[in-house]
């Protein structure tokens, strides 16, 4: 996939001379060793990340680690003191004013933790903010802006004022105002840090259902692990300024890096991060046109399996138990009559959570390859075994 | 006793004098009197203007508009002060006094809000304005009636020089908190839309300074009227030549009638433009906009799936 954001090696230092701090920090000193010399504060400390086109990109660590330090650079709100930022090629890090007051009408938009919008503004005003500062006309902004309001459902509010909105809906308000200028980056800083959990939750599910819609690139900073896991396609975690793990869900959970990861991962519910495809087992399936009842069981039984999948013309058509099977050979039935045609099924990017109900069954699962065929099986052992296996890192 | 005035004496008197008589007024005093053109433009006009109105109709749309700014009871005040004003026979002195005040606060606007925003916007620029500010609202006013004069001879506009001269650091004090003191979220987020620094201003911090910059006019206007008997000291006419005037004959009861219009004056223009000030504030939510927005949540029909109960919502 294309490459839309790149850092390449970014310091930040605040105060003070910024290249004598970073040559300490390139020298193998510390955070706190730097404030203590010289009281300069390090900000983020050499970072280099890749975020593709229209990937979820979440940055999570607590707070001070340099999040919000960070999703600024990308807009220049903050310069680096060393390193490139690029956005499609372009170095924002070294633009002028006026090529950067570009890329901030044009490509990239914002969303803030605690909504920043205008409270002299209406809601439609607030949303075509970015418009009329790019000189479009009123008639075209009042448009461009109830369409952005209608992605979110307040249409209805865009006469009113912010501070007569809820906290959920203000923040859907921020969101709106940063698609209606219709940017292909969406910079997202702990946008749901300050609603209410339930909110939070409702909230997730509505980007995630405008992402399918959308397809921005969208760089999402969070202090909730769930949150991220939840959101992101790739996840970023920092520390200190500094990145210290960059992965998928299930690379992060499954393998954290270092002890500070580690404990992030701790209380988190696996089911929630883990797919189907990470437990499933390569696809072994009869041709019920090819193979009597004895057939089937020689293949079972060299295969350790007490029950097998069963295709027709490469499509998936039931399952075959050990014990049918076995009664079928015996009654001198044909075996077609024997085969379930009920068999729990899902796709492979389900996650483990929505397999519990299927695994209950105790039959192996049977995950889709999106067009009738079968790409995969899990066994409901594996379920469970997933669940608890424990990484030796999380046993410190 | 000794004092250090038997070792050195200092001549600082005939210095000034010398600084002002024999270097700025000179070399100057073209260029002062240049500055007075649009004063007395500005002063002309309105001057004209006000005695042109019939005092009926004058006091009707004083009335209206503090009606609509600060209500009922500041609209019925204004309709008795000016009959009363009008009955004691001060009414042209009062239009004159006016078109000054109004001139002078005219003048610290258009000066002192690009002040006030230069100095929000640059520690350097606010670091020298700063003591000039202080300086100008500790020195007694009396004391820069003489070089003004010297300036600019006696008469109406010089007066009004004055005045705004004292009238002027409020404006730009609060213009520059005001801008200051805007949410650093909202001008991030601005600036985060791309806007210029201009657009910065326009858009977002004026409108949100301006409730204290309306707090920093009013100041200016008392402090404009509160001038209006010193300005008469050097030739300006009015409400404050009338008290001026009466106090130098032993005349308690015009004095008393000048100041009793200064003060009615004062107390309108003091309501009207808190008023003004106040207006800019969160809006009350009104019997129609409460209206308004219960029928446009009715008419979406649960279209938006917020189910939070607005009484729970939070401030920001
Ligand atoms: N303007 C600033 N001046 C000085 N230090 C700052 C400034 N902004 C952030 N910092 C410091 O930089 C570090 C990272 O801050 P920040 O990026 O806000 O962290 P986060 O968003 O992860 O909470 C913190 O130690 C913070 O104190
Ligand atoms: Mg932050």
């Amino acid at each position: 996939m294309k490459t839309k954001i790149t850092g390449n090696n970014l310091y930040k230092i605040f105060g003070g001379d910024a290249a004598e701090a970073v040559a300490l920090l390139r020298a193998g000193r510390t955070k706190d060793e730097i404030f203590a010399a010289t009281g300069q504060t390090v900000g983020v400390h050499d970072v280099s990340f890749s975020v593709a086109e229209g990937e979820i990109f979440v940055v999570m660590g607590l707070s001070g680690s340099g999040k919000s330090t960070l999703v600024r650079m990308i807009n220049g709100l903050i310069r680096p003191s060393a390193g490139e930022i690029l956005i499609d090629g372009i170095d924002v890090a070294a633009c002028s004013g006026e090529a950067l007051r570009r890329v901030r009408r044009e490509k990239v938009a914002m969303v803030f933790q605690h909504f920043a919008l205008f409270p002299h503004k209406t809601v439609a005003q607030n949303v075509s903010f970015g418009l009329k500062i790019r000189g479009v006309g009123k008639a075209e902004r009042r448009a461009r802006a109830h369409a952005a309001l209608e992605q979110v459902g307040l249409a209805a509010r865009a006469d009113s004022y912010p501070d007569e909105l809820s906290g959920g809906m203000q923040q859907r308000v921020g969101l709106a105002r940063g698609l209606a200028s219709g940017p292909e980056v969406l910079l997202m800083d702990e946008p749901f840090s300050a609603l209410d959990p339930l909110i939070r939750g409702d909230m997730q599910q509505e980007l995630l259902e405008l992402q399918r819609r959308l397809k921005k690139t969208i760089v999402f900073i969070t202090h909730d692990l769930t949150e991220a896991l939840t959101l992101g396609n790739t996840i970023a975690i920092m520390r200190n300024g500094a990145m210290v793990q960059t992965g998928t869900a299930q690379e992060i959970v499954g393998a954290p890096a270092d002890d500070y990861v580690a404990a992030f991962t701790r209380d988190i519910d696996r089911s929630l991060v883990f797919t189907a495809a990470s437990v499933a087992e390569a696809p072994e399936a009869l041709d019920i046109g090819a193979v009597d009842a004895e057939g089937a069981l020689a293949r079972m039984e060299a295969l350790g399996l007490d029950a097998i999948h069963v295709v027709e013309d490469g499509r998936l058509a039931g399952i075959l138990t050990w014990r049918a099977a076995h009664a079928a050979l015996r009654a001198g039935t044909p075996l077609g009559e024997a085969v379930l045609r009920d068999v729990p099924a899902a796709p492979p990017q389900a996650r483990l959570f929505d397999l519990y109900p299927l695994a209950s069954a105790g039959l192996p699962i049977a995950l889709g390859d999106g067009k009738g065929g079968l790409a995969g099986v899990v066994r409901p052992q594996a379920v469970f075994a997933r669940l608890s296996r424990k990484d030796a890192r999380e046993k410190v | 006793m000794p004092s250090p005035a038997d070792l050195v004496s200092i001549p600082f008197a005939a210095w000034v004098n010398l600084f002002v008589r024999d270097w700025l007024v000179p070399n100057f005093r073209p260029f002062f009197r240049s500055m007075q053109w649009p004063i007395t433009q500005v002063l002309n006009g309105l001057s004209g203007f006000l005695n042109a109105v019939p005092m009926p109709v004058f006091a009707v749309a004083l009335a209206l508009i503090a009606w609509r700014t600060a209500g009922r009871g500041v609209a019925l005040f204004t309709l008795v002060a000016l009959s009363f004003i009008d009955m004691i026979g001060l009414w042209p002195e009062t239009m004159t006094t006016l078109a000054m005040v109004v001139t002078a606060v005219l003048f610290c606007v258009v000066i002192g809000i690009p002040l006030g925003v230069a100095a929000a916007r640059s520690d350097i620029v606010r670091a020298i304005l700063r003591p000039v500010l202080d300086i100008m609202q500790t020195i007694p006013s009396f004391v820069y009636l003489v070089p003004i004069v010297m300036l600019f001879g006696v008469g109406v506009v010089p007066g009004i020089i004055a005045t705004i001269i004292f009238a002027l650091p409020p404006i730009i004090r609060l213009t520059d908190l005001g801008i200051r003191t805007v949410r650093e979220d909202l001008t991030e987020a601005a600036e985060a839309f791309g806007a210029t620094p201009w657009q910065m201003l326009v858009e977002v911090q004026f409108p949100l300074a301006m409730r204290t910059v309306m707090a920093g006019l009013n100041q200016t206007l008392m402090l404009a009227l509160s001038m209006v008997v010193i300005a008469a000291l050097i030739g300006a006419g009015g409400l404050g030549l009338t008290v001026f005037t009466g106090l130098g004959r032993l005349d308690v009861g015009n004095a008393t009638a000048g100041g009793v219009g200064i003060v009615l004056i004062a107390i309108v223009l003091d309501r009207i433009s808190q008023a003004l000030g106040e207006r800019r504030a969160p809006r009350a939510p009104t019997l129609m906009r409460t209206m308004r927005s219960l029928l446009s949540l009715r008419g979406a029909g649960g279209g938006t799936n917020e189910e939070e109960d607005p009484k729970r919502r939070k401030g920001v």
